[in-house]
């Protein structure tokens, strides 16, 4: 009996000091944000390595965008077909695909992709320059390593999530439009007009405000946790770990409340 | 003038510093010797600020590095150049981007003209025709080599050598040597070095410290390092195994695992 209490007890400290750790990485990850956001106002304004990591997070994003994008759009439009036929209701599927596109698809599975690609490259990279000593010296060479490394990421973030995203529901809803128009051979009138009767600007935009959201999420957490790599090679793949699994997870948990705020 | 007074820094149980104290007056080139693992690196970064003292100051021209603001603490790194001990180049760049990174970061001038001073730089350490490589297509001895060429680009007031010649060779590490030199004479640099290399260190040495169990246990001239009659500076200097330093693990009878 005594031998039960004593082990539950163990697990119920163990939980308590997980507790206690993800309470002081978020409160790390947010004076992180805050020293960004500072260096962010401050000039000079690094324009060249702003594009540069554009490049690196949103550019080299599209052709998985494009690819997850129409494949969504297409297996929706399918599932929906056959699915609200049963109901007499396949018309309604243009505004299902364009709604879930805008409002969750789009943003959540660029974000996915994203913090998969560019967040595990982001820790990677930041990972291996602080083990291998190149951030201290940044530091002994007079240059702010927050404004010069992760700044020109977090606003990369920003930025690129909400465009890579408008280009994964405009896909979506092509690929919608094929799967309904062209393989079931129904009318491209309706497809269209369902679309855009019930599609509101709100649902666009609240829809950009998450991937916006998402973006400075990712570049964060993954430039926290390449930032404070410590530990060699091994500490440079955890830390990659780390920040995939930390933004994929911040993403879906965010998502659900963003969602019930903005459309709520 | 540095000064390090009375400086404690611990990494988990590894007490590390322990009451470390050491002066370096304007001009002044002076270097620090000490066995491997006994916190010479360490002291360096503490005088540019990447680590701060558990407990104890450390001043620069009587500026407080610990407690200096964010925006003072890096106006003063403007004054330093460091030399790291694995060099520590910016792997994304090539050698003159590496070289040049200060200059073009303060964008007062123009990139083929911090190109030219980067292969100006270079051609100092004994590198031509490496501006266009990329780090990891130097050997060990030449990225040192473009670190120091990278330490010294900006013409710092205050030189920071992690072990500048070591993994030369015999004659490079001299060319090295007479560079540290000219620049003490040339730009009335300020310099802490750190080396291994006895001969390197009479050479360059205004005088020299030895680092020992967290503490200098003595500072001397070259001529009165050389001759000194303490045990364990004795030991070091000459370089022998048996002694008042025991190195761990390491016995003076050889071990045989071979049957
Ligand atoms: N960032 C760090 N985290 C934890 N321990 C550290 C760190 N940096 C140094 N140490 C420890 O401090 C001690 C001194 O390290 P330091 O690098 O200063 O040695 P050193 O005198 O420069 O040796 P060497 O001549 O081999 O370069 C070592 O025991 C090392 O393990
Ligand atoms: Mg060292």
């Amino acid at each position: 009996m005594t031998r039960l209490i004593e082990r539950f007890g163990r697990a119920i400290l163990s939980l308590l000091q997980k507790g206690v750790f993800v309470a002081e990485e978020t409160g790390r990850i947010f004076l992180l944000l805050l020293a960004t956001l500072r260096q962010l106002l401050l000039p000079p304004f690094g324009i060249v390595d702003i594009f540069r990591q554009m490049l690196e997070v949103g550019v080299r994003s599209v052709p998985v965008v494009i690819v997850t994008a129409i494949f969504t759009g297409m297996v929706f439009a399918l599932q929906t077909y056959t699915g609200f036929k049963r109901f007499g209701a396949e018309t309604l599927v243009g505004t299902v695909v364009a709604m879930s596109m805008t409002r969750e698809l789009g943003p959540v599975l660029t974000g996915l992709i994203v913090s998969g690609r560019a967040g595990a490259a982001m820790a990677a990279e930041l990972g291996t320059m602080r083990v291998t000593e190149q951030i201290d010296a940044l530091e002994t060479l007079a240059i702010n390593p927050v404004k010069y490394l992760i700044v020109p990421r977090f606003v990369a973030g920003l930025i690129m999530l909400p465009a890579l995203s408008v280009c994964a529901d405009i896909i979506g809803i092509i690929g919608g439009y094929f799967v309904t128009v062209v393989l079931f051979n129904t009318s491209s009138v309706v497809y269209w007009k369902q679309t855009w009767t019930y599609l509101e600007s709100a649902d666009i935009y609240n829809g950009l405000i998450k991937a916006c959201f998402f973006g400075g999420a990712i570049s964060i957490i993954s430039s926290y946790k390449g930032f404070y790599t410590s530990g060699g090679a091994e500490g440079v793949g955890k830390a990659t770990t780390g920040a995939v699994v930390l933004s994929s997870m911040t993403i879906l948990i965010s998502d659900y409340f963003l969602s019930s705020w903005l459309f709520g | 003038m540095i000064l390090l007074d009375e400086v404690y820094k611990s990494f988990n149980a590894n007490h590390v510093l322990t009451g470390t104290s050491l002066v370096v007056k304007k001009g002044e080139s002076r270097v620090v010797i000490g066995g491997s693992g006994s916190g010479k690196s360490v002291i360096l970064k503490h005088i540019v600020g990447i680590m701060k003292p558990d407990k104890g100051r450390v001043t620069v021209d009587d500026m407080d590095i610990a407690r200096l603001k964010e925006h003072d603490l890096y106006e003063i790194r403007k004054k330093f150049g460091m030399l790291f001990q694995m060099a520590a180049l910016f792997d994304s760049m090539s050698v003159w981007e590496n070289v040049g990174f200060v200059l073009s970061r303060r964008g007062m001038l123009k990139p083929a003209k911090i190109k030219e001073i980067a292969v100006e730089k270079l051609k100092l350490v004994g590198l031509v025709n490496v501006e266009n490589l990329m780090p990891s297509e130097l050997s060990g001895g030449m990225k040192k080599r473009v670190g120091l060429a990278r330490a010294i680009a900006h013409e710092p007031e205050i030189l920071l050598y992690d072990e500048p010649t070591t993994g030369l060779d015999p004659i490079t590490a001299d060319a090295i040597n007479d560079l540290i030199v000219s620049l003490k004479e040339r730009l009335k640099v300020t310099s802490v070095a750190i080396t291994h290399d006895m001969q390197s260190s009479y050479k360059i040495a205004d005088s020299i410290s030895m680092l020992y169990q967290g503490k200098i246990i003595a500072t001397g001239t070259p001529d009165e390092i050389r001759n000194t009659s303490d045990p364990v500076m004795r030991q070091f200097i000459t370089g022998s195994a048996v002694g008042p330093i025991k190195v761990e693990g390491v016995n003076n009878e050889r071990t045989v695992n071979r049957a």
